[in-house]
């Protein structure tokens, strides 16, 4: 079929970029999650 | 991910309907072939990028006039998202094009405006990463957000006032839609789909913000 590489690349390259991206999120609120309750941890120890 | 799981669970089901609409229900041009299949996903992108940053316009006048933490988050978030997706415009475009134009890039009015979009919100997002004062960089992020926008409307009149390679609107024009109803409904369901999970995104996004907000509370208090 002509020209499918193209349809190909373009599809890939959204799914790639999307997955990634959403990836990140994920990754960086899980860090941030676990930081805020070290941090919570560290205050009540404070106190 | 947790709050957003029933939205997730819709973004996924209209996102496999999205591939069975494009690969398998619409059908295949008869001038561009297989590859115009692109324009599907490459609309949907487009939209979401204008979306994001109409967003970006209105909370930055939200915060300019309220001077109102949440405004400037739903603003930074949704320029992040609002780039991803004109990233993704500029990348599928070009795909599209070579078989069909015979070159990858034209300095063509649309491309060049959507080319500006994108370089005026990487700058956004590289205003954001300066360390200044928080309120005066938001403030700054602010204009340029506003500003920038004044794009978004000038993209979609450019393949009216100016000769361009790009098609004329097909869908956003007087009259009925000039493509068949099957790549119509196509369309409208990639747009839908693209769309959830904007929203999918911005809530995390938004969250991210809100936490190291948090974490920037929390260390202050520990060092009192």
């Amino acid at each position: 079929m002509k020209n499918l590489s193209y349809l190909i690349s373009a599809y890939g390259i959204i799914w790639v970029v999307l997955f990634a991206y959403l990836l990140k999120l994920i990754r960086k609120c899980d860090s941030l999650e676990k930081e805020i309750i070290s941090l919570k941890e560290s205050l009540s120890r404070n106190k | 991910m947790r709050n957003t799981i029933p939205l997730t669970f819709i973004c996924i089901i209209f996102m496999l309907l999205s591939i069975y609409s494009v690969f398998l229900y619409s059908p295949v041009e008869q001038n561009q072939g297989i590859v115009q299949k692109i324009f599907y996903f490459h609309v949907s992108s487009a939209w979401v990028g204008f979306l994001a940053f109409f967003i970006v316009f209105l909370s930055s006048i939200l915060f300019l006039w309220k001077k109102e933490r949440k405004w400037d988050i739903l603003a930074h978030s949704s320029a992040e998202i609002g780039v991803i997706f004109t990233t993704l415009v500029l990348m599928t475009g070009p795909l599209w094009a070579k078989p069909i134009w015979g070159v990858w890039w034209s300095w063509d009015p649309r491309l060049t405006t959507t080319l500006i979009l994108w370089l005026i919100y990487v700058s956004y997002l590289m205003l954001r990463s300066q360390t200044i004062g928080e309120y005066q960089k938001a403030k700054f992020a602010a204009v340029l957000g506003i500003v920038g926008f004044l794009d978004v409307p000038l993209i979609h009149i450019s393949v009216l006032w100016w000769r361009t390679l790009h098609p004329k609107p097909i869908v956003l024009k007087t009259g009925t839609p000039a493509l068949p109803m099957s790549m119509f409904y196509t369309l409208i369901i990639c747009l839908i789909s693209f769309t959830l999970l904007y929203l999918i995104m911005i809530s995390q996004r938004i969250n991210i913000e809100k936490m190291k907000d948090e974490i920037r509370s929390i260390k202050s208090s520990l060092s009192e």
